[in-house]
């Protein structure tokens, strides 16, 4: 299969047109002795149906959702996703276009964006947001780069209930750039990040700390309290939220949270294994131009009708190269769309209706498996809808026998935490039934 | 026209999507979330309903330029049209609908297909293995100059903290350099390719390594690749390539065989999946044996008749990204590879190559063609000698191109051509597609003489006219509430 719309003729006419017989004379800068191996041993071509049927027979050997009940949480979620989110990033408009650098010539994207943004304002309670960036986990990477420049410190704090994921990748972008990370530890009893730890963690060369509500765990921290702690030291709060939660939750932005960043992927992002995801990323005033990705800003033409464009590019690689606040270029434009169309579909309204359920849902999974006695809770803590069970004995194995039952949980817990190797994550969306629930506490008797 | 915004279409108590009715017996979210969490108000988002979402966003994809409703001849981003069967497999529920945490018993599909792919990119790039997991190409830029580091410390050679960059890269480049806590080196062209002498002169026991990409911005191929490699390797440095631009050279060259040690490539380039307005794309990675323990974890591996999740490579550089990668757009790119085989691509490249020079051959009549022939997958023009005559420049010829419903090719990159103009056609675009472009490029610069100020104010024909982006930097507005 092949997609070139060249007639023989074209072919022969263009090749006229250069004054060359083939096509080959094109590569002659190409020094022969790499010519000699460079046709690379691939499979194909594959006409199309061919190909439909072979990649429909490796997803064959894959568990969806379908599948499995999902009860698995850690950072990806199975919610709801309104046909109407499908149908708009399915549009070749917004799936084919590029950064809209042009702006005259891409207003559509450049406004859906800009609704993007200023919807993620309001969930967050920050002025200030980008258009996307990879994922919640770069997004907290970015953003403790940010805390550094502008406190011109060198250490962070990061909580260990703090998702694993996003602490590596964080590590990653700040071990690099000679950014400290140093953990503080969680109550063995509530699952909160210790208070006590950090603020004995505080020192004059802390640029920041971040925080996770609800955390990994799920359980609820006090941000309030992490936010005075971080002030106090002269350092930022950087929070990392799940944007559902917010529906309910309070704004990050009203407990004193000078960052927000998050995984976006349950505001209309199918789990697709792990990715396309989109990172969430506001702030306060002060730091906006230190804002790493790109921002779309409302502006006039040159009649004074109101237009949007890309702004802020002082801050970008293609204008300030070494010295770019970051150096991403391509983020997650339409995963930043489907949250937008998201958020609009379910309306304020909506979005608590759904956080609502998935609290409802989650506890009543709890006391369901509490009046089992089977999994207990780990972790004493309120929790909003996702939580912690020790199943008393390694829990991987445990993850794999229900999934051979058809309910995904988990992730295991073990891994990341050594002294959690009997925990895994629970999980409930406004997805889960019921029947959905005691299914499961009905499977984790056998 | 500019279109309301979903706040100006708000009004209360319009609802789109419910919930259906939980089923629980259900305390109440204040019996069982503690006060001081909750949020006072709900969040003020829209409230609209279905219908009036759905023209929204139809009005805005009216005004929303895409490859599949015109010519984008977009220098260094491989505008090429984007094949519907993709769409089609990686909405496939076995694809999409995969949590990441599944036992990797239950998504072998999933772990073939990254290994696979990861063997097929390995393969094109005549390297010895790859990494899916960055998400972009910058994030693989990234990647690949901290494997660097990595290697470098491994050896002892931690004093080795600069990269030499061309003037003409794309400026991801030297971003993802200062990310590594690296200095990046600038060195200038000669004549559009990289000046030999000043490479030799800006190396040294420091540098950590050089990255190029080849065929390099100007759309040239390094004639002197496999000497710059010696070179930079005998003063003890890496290479790194940018594989943006591997649209040129499938089936001619490979990176590897011309003694990269490390790549990354564009799967929203070269492999044809969606660019989606900015994103999500996929950059990965691809090395040689020697860098192989640092790529990032986890990594596929076969085990017993399988296929698992490896945690253990202690060399990684670690995470670069909370799960695999970008994974929907990689099963596009594996079907878009699978569908060409070997051959296809090189035709892709052939076709690619040919549309270039043929559009550059047409064109120099009309604008400066600062550098010879022939040139790979792209083409630089320059404004220069319309500017110099008339006043118009690269940017006006780019506004005014809009009018005729082509997308501008990238301006002022490269930073060293005057009114540059950086033309990809692709392989994608028929020569009744190009005989067009040129016909119109033709006219622009006829205008350019006889009416500039038509130029200078263009567009004429969009919803907007020229935006003042001076204004929105100087005053940003960022949200509808600002």
């Amino acid at each position: 299969m092949n997609y070139l719309p060249h007639s023989e003729s074209d072919w022969a006419a263009m090749l006229a047109a250069l004054g060359i017989d083939s096509v080959g004379e094109l590569f002659r800068d190409i020094p022969a002795q790499l010519r000699e191996t460079a046709m690379p041993d691939l499979p194909g071509p594959m006409a199309e149906a061919e190909l439909l049927r072979h990649l429909q027979d490796l997803a064959g050997r894959n568990s969806s959702l379908d599948e499995l009940v999902c009860f698995a949480g850690g950072g990806v979620y199975d919610r709801f996703i309104p046909s109407i989110v499908l149908d708009v990033i399915s549009r070749p408009e917004f799936k084919t276009g590029y950064t809209p650098y042009q702006p005259e010539a891409s207003q559509g994207i450049l406004q859906a964006l800009f609704e993007y943004q200023s919807m993620v304002c309001e969930l967050t309670g920050m002025p200030v947001a980008n258009a996307s960036l990879y994922d919640g986990a770069s997004a907290l990477g970015e953003a403790i780069l940010v805390a550094a420049a502008e406190r011109k410190r060198p250490r962070a704090l990061v909580s260990r209930a703090l998702s694993p994921n996003a602490r590596r990748v964080a590590r990653t972008y700040c071990d690099a750039m000679g950014i400290a990370i140093a953990e503080v530890p969680y109550v063995a009893e509530t699952g909160q990040t210790d208070m006590d730890a950090l603020r004995a963690a505080m020192g004059d060369d802390l640029c920041g700390v971040a925080l996770q509500q609800p955390n990994y765990f799920g359980v609820l921290e006090n941000m309030r309290l992490a936010a005075e702690a971080a002030h106090a030291a002269g350092a930022l709060l950087v929070a990392s939220v799940e944007p559902i939660s917010l529906g309910l939750l309070e704004a990050p932005g009203r407990y004193g949270a000078d960052i927000v960043v998050g995984e976006g992927q349950p505001l209309g992002l199918p789990p697709g294994y792990g990715g396309p995801l989109l990172g969430i990323f506001a702030c306060r005033h002060e730091m906006m131009r230190r804002v790493p990705g790109r921002i779309v800003g409302e502006t006039v033409d040159a009649d004074g009708r109101r237009a949007y464009c890309l702004t802020l590019q002082a801050r970008e690689q293609h204008v300030r190269r070494e010295r770019a606040t970051s150096n991403i270029c391509t983020s997650e434009s339409l995963c930043a769309l489907a949250a937008a169309v998201y958020l609009a579909a379910l309306g304020p309204e909506g979005l608590c209706e759904v956080a609502a359920q998935g609290v409802q849902q989650a506890h009543f999974l709890l006391e369901r498996l509490s009046e089992r006695g089977t999994a207990p809770r780990r972790f004493a803590g309120a929790f909003f809808n996702e939580f912690v069970v020790d199943v008393g004995q390694p829990a991987d194995g445990v993850v794999c026998r229900l999934a051979e039952q058809g309910y995904l949980v988990g992730p295991a817990l073990g891994r990341e935490y050594p002294e959690l190797e009997d925990c895994l994550l629970l999980v409930a969306t406004e997805q889960r039934t019921r029947a959905d629930i005691e299914g499961l506490v009905a499977a984790f008797e056998t | 026209m500019p279109q309301p915004t979903l706040l100006e279409l708000s009004r209360a108590g319009k609802r789109c999507t419910r919930a259906p009715a939980g089923d629980v017996s259900s305390r109440g979210v204040t019996e069982l979330i503690p006060a001081e969490h909750l949020r006072a108000d709900p969040p003020r988002l829209p409230e609209v309903s279905e219908p009036e979402i759905a023209r929204h966003y139809a009005l805005l994809a009216r005004d929303t330029f895409n490859i599949e409703a015109g010519f984008y001849p977009l220098g260094s981003c491989t505008m090429k049209y984007n094949p519907k069967v993709n769409e089609r497999i990686a909405a496939m529920p076995g694809w999409a609908l995969l949590h990441p945490d599944t036992p990797p018993g239950q998504v072998q599909g999933a772990l073939r297909l990254i290994l696979e792919l990861e063997r097929l990119l390995a393969e094109l790039g005549g390297m010895d293995a790859a990494s899916l997991q960055p998400p972009a190409g910058a994030s693989g830029e990234f990647c690949c100059v901290r494997m660097f580091r990595a290697y470098h410390e491994s050896r002892g050679e931690a004093r080795r903290t600069r990269v030499i960059v061309p003037d003409s890269a794309h400026g991801t480049n030297p971003a993802s350099v200062s990310r590594c806590g690296y200095v990046a080196t600038s060195i200038r062209s000669d004549g559009g390719r990289v000046d030999s002498a000043e490479l030799r002169g800006a190396l040294g026991d420091d540098v950590a390594g050089v990255m190029l990409t080849n065929p390099n911005t100007l759309g040239l191929f390094e004639i002197d690749i496999l000497g710059i490699v010696e070179t930079v390797h005998d003063a003890g440095a890496l290479l790194y390539y940018d594989g943006a631009n591997m649209n040129a050279i499938m089936g001619y060259a490979r990176p590897g065989d011309m003694g990269f040690d490390a790549m990354h490539f564009n799967l929203h380039k070269t492999f044809a999946t969606p660019h989606g307005g900015g994103g999500p794309g996929s950059g990965p990675v691809a090395v040689k044996e020697h860098l192989t323990p640092f790529l990032p974890v986890p990594r596929v591996v076969e085990r017993g008749e399988g296929y698992d999740w490896d945690w253990s490579p202690p060399k990684s550089i670690g995470r670069v990204h909370s799960y695999f990668g970008s994974f929907l757009v990689a099963v596009r790119a594996y079907a878009y590879i699978l569908a060409h085989g070997a051959e296809g691509l090189q035709r892709v490249s052939e076709a690619a190559v040919l549309n270039a020079n043929y559009m550059a051959e047409r064109l120099r009549a009309v604008y400066d063609l600062p550098h010879a022939g022939p040139f790979m997958h792209e083409c630089v023009l320059s404004a220069q000698s319309i500017y110099r005559d008339t006043g118009v420049r690269a940017l006006d010829i780019a506004k005014r191109l809009i009018d005729y419903g082509i997308h501008p090719p990238t301006v002022c990159f490269p930073l060293i051509v005057k009114e540059a103009m950086m033309i990809e056609p692709t392989e994608t675009e028929s020569k009744q597609t190009l005989d067009h472009f040129i016909e119109v490029m033709q006219t622009i610069a006829q205008e350019a003489r006889s009416s500039p100020e038509l130029l200078h104010e263009a567009p004429h024909e969009t919803p907007v006219r020229r935006v003042d982006e001076a204004a929105a930097a100087r005053h940003p507005k960022l949200t509808w509430n600002a």
